[in-house]
């Protein structure tokens, strides 16, 4: 592989550690298969065709790569939950629907290296048996649509994907799906819904885990983005040496997309675990406007529990209980559950203290309001809920009885859904509550208490009759 | 009304239905996505059609495109554009923008409903909308006019003079 230089003011922060996003910036790189092949493109393949299935999958075990789409699911373990008696076809689906606000990295994937998902989709395919394989890309990419088409159609052409790939007997094919504009298709079954050309209902767990019941009810494989191109840098390197990356049980790199309050927003890729919230904050985002404080970080795109500036965190470090502050938080994905939030999808969104938090937990009612699929009544009525006692709030017409009401409509949503959405619309209120709870306080009115449960009470009796 | 689809437009939507080997009703998005592109939105009539392409009760087209909000029922603008609302384009100016958006393409938002979130100006030039989040947080205020994406847009007057 050449050396990589960098289009002139994007070149990677000293601290990254460029793997994913090698070729993202690059000088003299463009998206065409020459520049990849020139480059060593497509070599992972045709050595991961010589080896036996399982031998690949036991690579990426070894290497304990998490799914960066949201869970962090091991990705070798997933692949492994495919029936072992399987008679059935097994299916490929790369999650491209980057739907999670804060999050915009696969984007970067998509529109500058989109051969680099390829081959690692037609890896993964191999490995698990896969022959059929979409890319559920979001409707509101149709630039990366076509890009990702057009690599498709040259890797096609040069034998790396279609009927016996590379003379192995291995055959393959790969579509590009659009999805067309509901954050809920990245959800992995609300996703094999929409492509089967339905509403994205997502489908209830058990039974449909899709490695055993996903598209056309046959075990399916879905992946983010970035976990996928994970796979060929795995083989390149080998499952340990790869796991030698990051922190234990927090291996690799991945991205960080950081959005909000800083000084310089971007995306960096760096080792799991290896730089801290505070180092993201100042050193590569080069710190928060002049004189402003950290008031809240949401650490792991718009689902991820907030996290308030100057909060300390008791957690275990070896055998010892250790107690840290919010910036000295490893950005990992175990600290940060132990945090009580978590790394999710790896937006990062920095919200200073010239911020109303009134405002910002309402622009995330709204998203959710919005985006509920319906199906379940907690989420579809208390997402609307949350959403109109904070418009209350914003507008300054809501009693401090509100903060609780707002609490009590969250705690009855997660755990009672068909999906995670439940947890992802109301974790948010419930954090910003717990941590935030004298800043909501402060935009209600005590004398509108009366008024508005008289309101309230007139609106529901209308509604019965 | 029949709908007049050229060859060249079929012939798409053939290719689009051999993607899907298994079941030809997942073809139903890419199908109405091609429909709306060519027409501009999805009207009753490209739903028989699209119903009796892929041999389904009109009804499952139907309820698809009344589910997503990347389908439209009624026409757009010649450009339309999409303004993110969510968050950290709010912390950069997405209301704003808006805003300027409506003012520079003479666009009247005020009969905006969550069941008809377009707006189009009074000459059909221009339609906007909300979007939520368009997956580029970190150069906000972001938006879409037609396929076209815009980043850090600060000067919405510039912006659409650029569209003719
Ligand atoms: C409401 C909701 C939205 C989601 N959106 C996305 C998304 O946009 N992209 C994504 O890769 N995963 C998303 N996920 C996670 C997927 O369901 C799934 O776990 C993931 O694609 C698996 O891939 P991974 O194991 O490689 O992370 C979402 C989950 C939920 C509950
Ligand atoms: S939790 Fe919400 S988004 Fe998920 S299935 Fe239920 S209503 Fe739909
Ligand atoms: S919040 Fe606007 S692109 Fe994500």
């Amino acid at each position: 592989m050449s050396a990589v230089t960098y289009i002139a003011g994007k070149e990677p922060h000293p601290r990254e550690h460029r793997m994913i996003f090698r070729n993202v910036d690059r000088k003299g790189w463009d998206v065409s298969i020459e520049a990849y092949s020139k480059d060593g493109g497509y070599a992972q393949l045709e050595a991961a065709l010589k080896m036996e299935p399982k031998a690949i999958t036991d690579e990426v075990k070894k290497a304990g790569v998490r799914g960066r789409g949201g869970a962090g699911f091991p990705a070798g373990v997933k692949w492994t939950f495919i029936p072992p008696n399987n008679t059935k076809p097994v299916y490929l689906i790369c999650n491209a629907d980057e739907s999670e606000p804060g999050t915009f990295k696969d984007r970067y994937i998509i529109h500058q290296d989109p051969h680099q998902l390829i081959e690692g989709m037609a890896i993964a395919c191999y490995a698990v048996g896969a022959h059929l394989a979409y890319i559920y890309i979001r409707e509101e990419f149709p630039e990366g649509a076509k890009i990702l088409e057009k690599a498709i159609a040259e890797a096609r052409e040069k034998g790396f994907l279609g009927k016996d790939i590379g003379g192995s007997g291995f055959d393959l094919e790969i579509y590009v799906h659009r999805g067309a504009g509901a954050y809920i298709c990245g959800e992995e079954t609300g996703l094999i819904e929409s492509l089967e050309g339905k509403r994205p209902y997502p489908r209830i767990k058990p039974p449909y885990f899709p490695a055993a019941m996903g598209l056309y009810l046959c075990p399916t494989i879905v992946n983010n983005v970035e976990t996928l191109c994970h796979v060929k840098h795995i083989l390149q390197m080998g499952g340990e040496e790869y796991a030698k990356l990051g922190t234990p049980n927090n291996t690799g790199t991945r991205i960080l997309c950081v959005s909000g309050d800083v000084q310089k927003p971007g995306y960096f890729e760096v080792e799991v675990g290896k730089v801290t919230l505070g180092e993201v904050i100042h050193d590569l985002c080069g710190g928060l406007k002049p004189g402003r404080k950290i008031q809240a970080v949401i650490p792991g795109g718009s689902s991820a529990k907030v996290l308030r500036g100057g909060e300390t965190f008791k957690i275990k470090r070896g055998e010892d209980m250790v107690e840290i502050g919010l910036e000295d938080i490893p950005m990992d994905f175990d600290t940060l559950a132990a945090c009580g939030s978590m790394a999710g999808s790896g937006g990062v969104m920095v919200i200073d203290d010239s911020r109303s938090i009134s405002w910002v937990l309402n622009n995330l009612n709204t998203f959710y309001a919005h985006e509920s699929c319906g199906q379940c009544t907690p989420c579809r009525e208390g997402s609307l809920w949350m959403k109109k006692i904070t418009d209350r709030l914003v507008a300054g017409k809501a009693s401090p009885d509100d903060i609780d009401t707002l609490d009590s409509v969250a705690r009855n949503i997660d755990g009672r859904t068909v999906c995670a959405f439940g947890e992802a619309c109301s974790w948010p209120t419930e954090s910003f509550v717990a941590k935030f709870r004298d800043e909501l306080v402060a935009d209600t009115k005590p004398e509108l208490a009366d008024a508005i449960v008289n309101a309230e009470t007139e609106v529901a009796a209308a509604n019965l009759r | 009304m029949a709908l007049e689809i050229p060859k060249a437009l079929e012939k798409e939507i053939d290719e689009r239905i051999t993607h899907y080997p298994v079941s030809k009703r997942s073809a139903v998005l890419p199908v109405l996505h091609a429909l709306q592109h060519h027409f501009g939105l999805i009207s009753e009539e490209a739903v028989v059609w699209t119903a009796a392409k892929l041999e389904l009760e009109p009804i499952k087209v139907l309820e698809v495109v009344t589910f997503y909000p990347g389908f439209r029922q009624s026409a757009p603008g010649k450009y339309h554009i999409r303004v993110c609302r969510t968050l950290a384009c709010a912390m950069a100016g997405g209301h704003e923008l808006m805003e300027s958006l409506c003012a520079a393409g003479k666009i009247d938002r005020s009969g905006v409903t969550h069941h008809h979130p377009i707006a189009v100006g009074a000459d059909g030039k221009f339609s906007i909308e909300f979007a939520e989040c368009l997956a580029s947080c970190g150069t906000g205020p972001v938006c879409m006019v037609n396929d076209d994406f815009h980043e850090n847009v600060t000067d919405a007057s510039a912006l659409l003079a650029r569209y003719k």
